[in-house]
């Protein structure tokens, strides 16, 4: 066991600790903060390791999340399946656009994510009377339960939600350990050496995005679930754009990364919104001063300061 | 009303469309052109152009026209000098590095719109037009603004085609576009071309933006529609060529127009975006283009 590894299992042993310590509210805000960084992780996995910057993941979100939301409502499928439908779907829909969005790099591969990502968010309304358009739809909360784990209590809620986020954090730090992990940041670095060096950069490419998408794809089944609540909304630009601020904030290429700009992003709107209602301008700011004064984010500034063990 | 008539009305709408889409493009293909900057800021800038008109025209007093050319030339001003100050203070400082930028516009983006909510609110208010005159065709009556707005776009689009071909200005712009180093070898101040097309692009979003709201209304999120079909105009025109974005402009818009009267608005989109993740995937120099990118 090394430190890399102590230190991501503590923080998960003082998430399970807050279970019980923190009060309600921040006890809901925590529970959708982690399944919020498990997308952030995905969109990690494309965009801080293998240097993909995707403007399309609310596809794959959405994807996830109406799988699991329609599987559930309109072929009761029972919550079990549905979830891992949602994950599936996620990671479908990823190699779907993959295909042919890989085919581009740079700033048309974000046009194209980000076109795939608008046309579906367009078709979620064109079919509005199967999807619900923009209102969306309720989950029975009868049917968001895993037998007897009723998903909809705050406990089972918040514990599942750790369960996820948990297992996406060791797999995206086990990841990183890989042969393959180290071929996408090769990717990242030098996609021409890499070439040259054996390897094919569009399976690579392919396969970090798959995995990305089934991040996203688990993170909208989960949120689907847990909240009961599916819309389009979830599949609008601005769920394309909060991942990428929240990795950016935490850094990007750090495995801790995703969920530490997930908390202190939620945290800095919660509290900024009891002095101004002015939230967009909290989140451009960030955007704004990230990119200019900290590109590597916080936890990459830490990595380059104090901590260069740091995953 | 018959079919010819209606595919006429539908034409006509289109033409609209076309005339202010093309102004708002060919601003985002100019900064994308000379600066290598995917501004996805533009739409917000068309936003700002429109609620600064309403401003303008509810302060000044006198006849609509008197308060309607205040706007259109107060808008691009003030939204010019915004891009301006996104120029220096931003985008110079990231040295215009692709992603970066796009990061950093995104950033601007929300700014611009709790800018526009805080100070303008959430109602969609329209603009007088500046005259009501209606052209009585046979079958349906017709807006002669909407005929005014055809002909100021395309007086605005020659008058940017004749700033980009036949003036020093315009020479500058173009070297820089070629090739950035060799301009900067020959003495071209790139960063002063910078700031100067940034603003330029910005003022033609506001421009547009002036001659459309009387049509439609001014709102704090009207922003999107225009950016993203900005985003397929210039794509499908092919990235940074003027001409192919004027041409795609007047595709997109008519299409836009028959497709919306004949079928669903929400259905044109859809057909126009997968229409443009598949040209950037097989045809990245454009439908029009013809040299790479």
């Amino acid at each position: 066991m090394n430190r890399a590894f102590a230190l991501h299992l503590g923080v998960i042993v003082a998430l399970l600790a807050a279970n019980w310590l923190l009060p309600a509210y921040h006890h809901t805000n925590l529970a959708r903060i982690m399944v919020m960084a498990v997308f952030a992780m995905g969109y990690n996995i494309a965009f801080g390791y293998t240097g993909l910057l995707s403007l399309g993941h609310a596809l794959f979100f959405a994807a996830g999340m109406y799988a699991t939301g329609m599987g559930i409502s309109l072929l009761a499928i029972p919550t079990g399946p549905a979830l891992l439908l949602g994950l599936l779907a996620g990671g479908a829909m990823a190699a779907a656009v993959g295909v042919l969005a890989l085919r581009t790099g740079g700033v048309s591969f974000m046009i194209v994510t980000l076109m795939f990502a608008q046309a579906g968010y367009l078709t979620i309304l064109y079919f509005g009377p199967v999807t619900g358009g923009d209102e969306g739809f309720v989950i029975d909360r009868a049917a968001r339960a895993i037998g007897p784990i009723d998903l909809s209590a705050d406990m089972p809620r918040y514990l599942s939600a750790l369960t996820l986020f948990s297992a996406a954090l060791l797999g995206h730090l086990a990841l990183t350990r890989t042969a393959f992990g180290r071929s996408m940041i090769a990717m990242r670095e030098n996609e021409e050496r890499s070439r040259m060096l054996g390897y094919n950069p569009f399976t690579v490419k392919l396969t970090a995005l798959a995995l990305s998408g089934a991040y996203a794809g688990a993170a909208g089944a989960a949120f689907a679930v847990m909240f009961g609540y599916v819309g389009g909304s979830f599949a609008g630009v601005q769920y394309s754009i909060l991942p990428l601020l929240y990795v950016l904030l935490g850094g990007a290429g750090t495995v801790l990364g995703p969920f530490v700009g997930a908390l202190v992003m939620f945290y800095l709107i919660d509290l900024s919104s009891l002095i101004t209602t002015a939230t967009l301008f909290v989140t451009g700011a960030a955007l704004l001063l990230i990119v200019i004064f900290a590109p590597k984010g916080l936890l990459g500034t830490v990595r380059d300061r104090w901590l260069t063990w740091l995953p | 009303m018959d079919f010819g008539p209606f595919l006429l009305l539908a034409l006509m709408e289109g033409t609209v469309t076309a005339a202010v889409l093309a102004l708002t493009a060919v601003g985002l293909s100019l900064v994308f052109g000379v600066m290598r900057v995917v501004n996805v800021a533009h739409g917000e800038f068309f936003m700002l152009g429109a609620v600064v008109a309403w401003f303008v025209t509810q302060a000044i007093p006198g006849p609509p026209w008197v308060a309607f050319l205040s706007a259109l030339v107060v808008a691009p001003v003030m939204v010019g000098a915004v891009a301006l100050a996104t120029d220096r203070l931003v985008l110079k400082r990231l040295n215009y590095d692709p992603e970066a930028t796009i990061v950093a516009t995104i950033g601007l983006l929300y700014i611009l719109q709790q800018a526009a909510l805080t100070f303008y609110g959430p109602d969609a208010r329209p603009v007088p037009a500046p005259f009501t005159w209606r052209i009585q065709l046979p079958w349906f009556g017709w807006s002669g603004y909407k005929l005014f707005v055809i002909v100021a776009a395309v007086a605005v689009l020659l008058a940017v085609w004749r700033l980009m071909t036949h003036t020093k200005a315009g020479l500058v712009m173009r070297a820089t576009q070629m090739d950035r180093d060799t301009a900067r070898a020959f003495g071209i101040d790139t960063d002063r071309v910078n700031a100067g097309v940034f603003a330029l692009g910005a003022g033609l979003a506001a421009v547009a933006a002036v001659l459309v709201v009387p049509i439609s209304q001014a709102h704090y999120l009207m922003g999107a529609d225009p950016l993203l079909l900005s985003f397929i105009v210039v794509i499908i025109g092919g990235l940074g060529s003027l001409r192919g974005t004027v041409v795609a402009a007047l595709v997109i818009g008519l299409s836009d127009g028959v497709i919306s009267v004949f079928f669903s608005p929400t259905l044109a989109k859809i057909i126009a975006t997968l229409l443009v993740a598949l040209v950037l995937v097989f045809r990245p120099q454009g439908l029009f283009g013809t040299k790479a990118p």
